[in-house]
């Protein structure tokens, strides 16, 4: 029985276009119609307004690009589908980690399925630039990481391309905290919002050296948009960036080899933990019973090891289903498919913040708004910022 | 009955607009603040009345005094700046110089572009790396040092700045009306009691141009108020939130963070600014000329 998708998508750059073009191809050989409903825009922004007033007015898509909370935000509106069937038939439980299995399900059932797993932890560099200033590899710890900053700054080249708007300004953060403290620290502190983690000792040391990164930041930095700054690296202007693997992506458009022309590494400290960033796709709840067969088929389709491996070829990321074949994959996907497979393991997968996977949009917006304070405004001590920060997880 | 009819077409004609405009302007503002008693978050939730509590809420955070403030900054400058720049412009080009056409059309070509336009090339002027520093800088003077954008107490000026360079125009093109619309045999009259120039200008130009004066000034005061796209484009309310304004905040809180009740507040909040600039003015004039109706 075919029956017709709409799906509502935010991905409309180049290599996300063809990612979802291949997901087209899957679902019509299999007999349904395809109807694509892309917003571009605002980072997703934009896609969330239209979903609502699409969803109050009664006219659900099939699936939407939705992700984090939301997903339990909308779950709670009682409007997504139970998508338990599907994933007990592909046996979901056992190819997901349970932590990223847990944020796709709302009351102990599926109601989203997983596309792909950015990591958000990364540090990249430019090999040219590193040589230059005479810095050999990269580095594996703060006290490393600054003493290469500043070679790099005596150089006379930008040691680190940052952006500054609050979502980058948060990124960088996170894997600071992360770096500083561990991936434990990081779970009760960002994730949990535990108020004694927020203003302990490792809390003030994170923000300590999250402002000193600033001294290592060019002036220009402030609203630049992420992928200017990946541009300085690419053009060895500057060498480092601390952003998540779509970097590679613009590192691969421009011609750079991974590992040879640009470095990857987690960021300082975090070798054994893992920020993920996962985006998703919720299943609305649909009357018409031919669509509800083509909606179990595309979250399987989704699932699947096909889509897996060419949709995250194309978008830099790398599958979320565990077990994977990597040998198509390049160097900073293997490791980073290796890091998530181990962390899965040992606890140290957790969540980004940043990038709206662990707390509520209310609470997440506030912390942000902290953090960018603290960072754009020299004259708030670490203790006035540590409390800022405080103040700004008690939002509900 | 022909005569009824008459009578009653003008408010047949009129109906239309009127409803629309009641649902749409009244109906949403009356949603809006119920809206803003709710305790609505993602989706508009009309279960559960809080009452104020969305205010308090609004009160305590820092982000929305901030957004006040800057406000109050950006409007006393942008409007103050533009009404005194334009008023200097429309003087001077009143002295019946040469091309005088072309010249205003020069400065009021500002106002036919966007507030993004705007923004986005005040970004690019303004930004250290790229505009005014970097030029005196490859002009060989290393020591200039305007970065007013990038710094967060001084980013909001930069908004101001923008505003200011393209209102200016319109605020000239007002006065300019105003200037010409003056009897000539008064200025002769007053030279020909010896008044100098600046003394024409000051006791009896200024006094005629106060209508002038005040449209410019509600016109001015409701932009910025209601100021969202230039803020967006210049800065995006940053660093930080150094430069959010309660427009920016309003969306900002609404439709990414999920707090629509918060957003509907500081929306009300909003409507009660504007009227209060709004209200005193149209109760004067409608008040001043009653026999006009």
């Amino acid at each position: 029985m075919a029956g017709q998708v709409e799906v509502l998508h935010y991905w409309t750059s180049g290599g996300e276009a063809k990612s979802v073009a291949g997901l087209r191809a899957m679902m019509e050989a299999k007999g349904h119609v395809w109807k694509d409903f892309a917003v571009a825009g605002g980072g997703g922004d934009n896609a969330a307004t239209v979903l609502k007033s699409r969803v109050v007015s009664g006219n659900a898509p099939t699936a939407a690009q939705v992700k984090g909370p939301a997903i339990q935000e909308w779950a709670s509106e009682a409007v997504l589908a139970n998508l338990d069937s599907v994933a007990k038939a592909e046996k979901w439980d056992s190819l997901l980690p349970q932590v990223v299995a847990n944020g796709l399900k709302y009351k102990g059932n599926y109601v989203a399925v997983p596309v792909n797993v950015h990591r958000v932890n990364w540090l990249w560099g430019s090999s040219a630039a590193l040589k230059k200033a005479g810095v050999a590899g990269m580095p594996k710890t703060w006290d490393e990481f600054f003493a290469a900053a500043d070679k790099i700054k005596k150089a006379g080249l930008i040691a680190v391309a940052h952006s500054g708007q609050n979502i980058w300004d948060f990124t960088t953060f996170e894997s600071v905290v992360l770096g500083v403290g561990g991936a434990k620290f990081y779970d009760d502190a960002l994730v949990k919002l535990d108020q004694k983690a927020l203003t302990s000792e490792t809390m003030k040391k994170s923000l300590e050296t999250f402002r000193r990164i600033k001294a290592y930041v060019d002036p220009a930095a402030p609203g630049r948009d992420w992928n200017l700054s990946t541009a300085l690296v690419i053009q060895d202007k500057a060498a480092f960036q601390f952003m998540g693997d779509w970097a590679k992506g613009e590192f691969v458009a421009a011609g750079k080899a991974p590992g040879k022309d640009f470095l990857c590494a987690a960021a300082p400290g975090s070798a054994n933990a893992y920020t993920f960033n996962v985006d998703s796709f919720a299943m609305f709840r649909l009357k018409d019973v031919g669509a509800q067969k083509a909606q179990s088929d595309l979250a399987a389709t989704i699932m699947g090891t096909e889509f897996q491996q060419v949709f995250n070829l194309n978008k830099g990321s790398i599958p979320v289903r565990l077990n994977m074949p990597m040998d198509k994959f390049d160097d900073c996907a293997k490791l980073s498919s290796k890091d998530f497979v181990e962390t899965a393991k040992h606890g140290g997968l957790v969540p980004s913040v940043a990038h709206g996977m662990a707390i509520k949009p209310a609470a997440e917006g506030a912390i942000k708004d902290a953090v960018s304070q603290f960072w754009s405004d020299d004259k708030i001590s670490v203790a006035d910022g540590m409390k800022n920060l405080a103040k700004a997880a008690a939002t509900k | 009955m022909s005569r009824s009819f008459e009578s009653l077409l003008p408010k047949l004609v009129v109906a239309p607009a009127f409803v629309l405009g009641f649902a749409f302007i009244y109906g949403l503002m009356v949603w809006n603040g119920v809206l803003s008693v709710t305790a609505s978050r993602m989706l508009p939730n009309y279960d559960e009345f809080v009452g104020l509590a969305q205010y308090e809420k609004l009160f305590e955070m820092d982000r929305w005094w901030v957004a006040l403030k800057n406000l109050g900054i950006f409007s006393l400058l942008y409007v103050g700046g533009a009404l005194v720049l334009g008023l200097v412009l429309a003087i001077l080009l009143d002295q019946k110089v040469r091309a005088e056409g072309f010249l205003r059309t020069v400065y009021l070509y500002p106002m036919a572009l966007s507030f993004i336009v705007t923004g986005t090339a005040w970004k690019w002027i303004l930004n250290p790396s790229l505009g005014i520093e970097k030029l005196m800088h490859d002009l060989g003077w290393t020591d200039f040092h305007f970065d007013w954008l990038v710094q967060s107490d001084t980013a909001i000026y930069c908004v101001v700045i923008a505003g200011i360079w393209q209102s200016a125009g319109f605020a000239m093109a007002l006065f300019l009306a105003g200037l010409r619309g003056i009897d000539d045999s008064i200025i002769k009259a007053a030279q020909m009691d010896g008044a100098s120039l600046p003394r024409i200008y000051w006791r009896i130009i200024l006094p005629v141009l106060r209508p002038v004066v005040f449209s410019t000034i509600l016109v001015l005061s409701h932009l910025s108020i209601k100021s969202f796209d230039l803020v967006m484009a210049l800065t995006a309310g940053g660093p930080g939130y150094a430069t959010d304004v309660p427009a920016t905040f309003m969306y900002v809180m609404s439709f990414t963070r999920g707090q629509i009740g918060l957003g509907a507040a500081s929306a009300t909040m909003m409507l009660a600014t504007v009227a209060a600039v709004v209200v005193p003015y149209l109760y004067s004039e409608l008040r001043a000329k009653p026999h006009d109706r």
